[in-house]
């Protein structure tokens, strides 16, 4: 009786999954994860958070940096974000406005206080550090599915939480501007929030890893980490980024992220 | 004087017009105080030149510029207050006090408006600021004309979706300030800031307006401006003063400016355009421009570092009655290295040449951050094949490099 239902379960399985599997390759399935995740965190409208970063170097020197974030969804397009510095002194108020894009570079203005000055920059340096942290422009720029190409590899238990599973994808950066040709990315099953990121340089050579942790949900379906760990196995420096104070619902409209108001920002 | 004045006039509008909107919650809001103190000394290569000019080659100074910021309503209101004073022994003139920032501001959704003494900046050139017309130059803090003194201004912006129009009455003109007898970065004939002299009186002196267009269209960035009032720049004919010495007297046009500022982002390359036509300066109208790129090569010998290559062309073709520029025909190249380290280090060093004259000007910019509160900058300028009848002749001995120590707070 067991022996039977077995065989028949595994006729079932046999008969069933093939059929999907035909139906999907690994690139489609990493695409398909991928939209997934950006229609789950869909619709969480806008948000402020404070930001901290501790940037570490080989020797252990610390500086630190603190940070406004506000950030706007955009339906059609890349999401629009705006972060205003408020440590160390001599750089408080200085602002960086990002209107991202889904393909094209994004649009970028930097605002210099002591000049009054609203500088449009180029968005076309990607791979370069922001404010000379371990983070990149675009490790922080809004991740658009149509910016990479995917490989889904396994299901497995993710990483410093094996009670999760996580989707294993490889995602190819499409622009030739990346600082990456590939990332290999720990994604849960259930909630789609990253849990880890590897990154490999255009050579190829593993560059750095990203941790992120003590993530907290939002309205009911929108997880953010609080802990972002960015460490480079090239350089032996390290990044840490916390985020507290989240506030999702800020009303905040299209007129907080023209150029045009970075003047008085602060 | 006129700032002091300008203060209270901007307080006494506040007051008047604020006081039923923010009485309820302006006590709740969170105050913030910052600033700097710094300590700068520069160091010429030379003796100076005139004889009134004091002996020795260091000029030390002090600065401060606390920075009270108040906001409340949201952050919707905010009030500012920023003065500025230097305290130096070489050159009385330099010993002096601004204020840079006095006003209110309120954010509404589609528009802004701030009240009081401000500062404004328009442009998107390196070599020189054309279309920057609102802020008096602070001449005295630097010959590059990049400091500015607090304009007393109500400034209505509409941001609307085809762009942002900002609207500036601009009541009580600003002096230019210039070096005095004893110090040094001047004209061989000292300019008379005691006894200037304007083409307009009273309310037509005094009251500038200003309106200003800007938008960006996918890669370009597009400012249109428009300014009548007293001009910032004045002429400086050389008269006699009750003493009996040679000076030179500040004469205040009234005139009409029209600017145009355009960017386009394409990839690593800039390029930038200013241009101006002015009415009325000396000169019945003249045409002004400033054109170039600038081009950005990333992560240097995998460094992290950027090299910015900058080149631009500076353009005037005002007369001889309109005040004199040395910046008619010239070319200016300038190389920007940027660390991306953690001290935010920065170098830039550029040179300007007179295609027709020769005359050529090297200037150095650099900064560092120390630590969490310190940065260290430090600055050099440098001048040669001056011709006689170039206003920066009585500079030619005036080759500098400048520390500066700022500490934040």
């Amino acid at each position: 009786m067991m022996f039977r239902t077995a065989i028949i379960a595994t006729a079932v399985a046999v008969l069933a999954v093939p059929s999907d599997a035909r139906a999907e390759t690994p690139e489609e399935k990493g695409l398909r994860i991928a939209k997934e995740a950006e229609a789950f965190d869909a619709g969480f409208g806008d948000y402020t958070a404070k930001g901290e970063m501790t940037l570490r170097n080989k020797s252990g020197r610390e500086s630190v940096r603190g940070f406004l974030s506000k950030t706007l969804e955009q339906v059609d397009d890349g999401d629009k974000s705006l972060m205003v510095f408020q440590r160390p002194a001599d750089i408080r108020g200085t602002a960086l406005l990002t209107h991202a894009h889904k393909t094209d570079d994004d649009d970028q203005w930097l605002y210099l206080p002591a000049m009054k000055r609203v500088k449009r920059i180029s968005s076309s340096n990607r791979s370069g550090s922001f404010v000379g942290s371990e983070f990149s422009y675009e490790d922080l720029s809004s991740p658009e599915v149509e910016k990479y190409t995917y490989n889904w590899l396994r299901e497995e238990p993710c990483p410093n939480q094996p009670d999760m599973t996580c989707h294993v994808t490889e995602r190819f950066p499409t622009d030739t501007g990346s600082g990456y040709k590939k990332q290999m990315m720990w994604l849960d099953t259930e909630t789609y929030r990253v849990v880890k990121i590897d990154y490999f340089d255009r050579k190829e050579a593993f560059l750095k890893t990203l941790l992120q942790t003590d993530y907290a949900v939002y309205k009911d379906r929108h997880w953010r980490p609080h802990t972002m760990e960015m460490v480079n196995h090239q350089t032996g420096k390290s990044t840490t980024m916390k985020w507290s104070d989240f506030q999702f619902g800020a009303g905040l409209s299209g007129s907080d992220f023209q150029p045009n108001r970075l003047k008085s920002v602060r | 004087m006129i700032s002091a004045r300008g203060a209270l006039l901007a307080l006494g509008l506040l007051s008047v017009c604020t006081v039923p909107t923010v009485a309820q919650d302006f006590g709740q809001g969170s105050s913030e105080l910052g600033g700097f103190v710094g300590f700068e000394t520069r160091v010429f290569f030379s003796g100076p030149a005139f004889v009134s000019q004091k002996a020795g080659r260091a000029q030390p100074s002090l600065m401060v510029q606390p920075e009270l910021r108040h906001e409340w309503n949201d952050g919707l209101d905010r009030l500012t207050f920023i003065p500025y004073a230097r305290l130096e022994t070489t050159d009385r003139q330099r010993n002096h006090f601004d204020i840079r920032e006095a006003n209110w501001q309120r954010l509404g959704d589609d528009w802004d408006l701030r009240l009081g003494i401000g500062k404004v900046f328009w442009g998107v050139a390196e070599s020189r600021h054309l279309v920057d017309i609102v802020n008096q130059s602070d001449l005295i803090e630097a010959p590059d004309g990049e400091d500015k003194l607090g304009q007393p201004m109500l400034n209505v912006n509409l941001l609307r979706d085809w762009g942002t129009v900002g609207l500036f009455v601009l009541p009580g003109f600003r002096d230019r300030t210039y070096p005095g007898w004893s110090g040094r970065l001047r004209d061989q004939f000292p300019t008379d800031v005691h006894n200037p002299a304007y083409e307009a009186s009273g309310l037509a002196r005094h009251m500038g307006i200003a309106a200003r267009y800007s938008h960006f269209f996918g890669d370009w960035d597009v400012g249109v401006s428009y300014f009548h009032g007293t001009g910032r720049e004045p002429r400086l004919p050389v008269t006699v003063d009750t003493g009996g010495r040679l000076v030179r007297r500040p004469t205040y046009d009234l005139i009409d400016q029209v600017g145009l500022d355009v960017q386009s982002t394409i990839d690593a390359w800039l390029l930038k355009l200013e241009a101006i036509s002015r009415w009325g300066n000396g000169d019945p109208q003249f045409f002004a421009s400033v054109a170039g790129l600038e081009y950005t090569l990333y992560d240097v010998w995998e460094t992290g570092a950027d090299i910015g290559l900058l080149a631009e062309y500076l353009y005037d073709d005002r007369n001889a009655n309109a005040p004199a520029v040395s910046t008619d025909h010239d070319v200016f190249v300038a190389i920007r290295l940027t660390a991306n380290d953690a001290d935010d280090t920065d170098f830039l060093i550029g040179g300007t040449i007179d295609r027709l004259s020769g005359a050529m000007g090297i200037g150095i910019e650099a900064s560092t951050r120390l630590d969490s509160h310190w940065t260290a900058e430090l600055e050099s300028n440098v001048t040669a094949n001056v011709p006689f009848d170039d206003p920066m002749a009585g500079m030619r001995q005036d080759d500098f490099v400048l520390f500066r120590l700022l500490r934040y707070f």
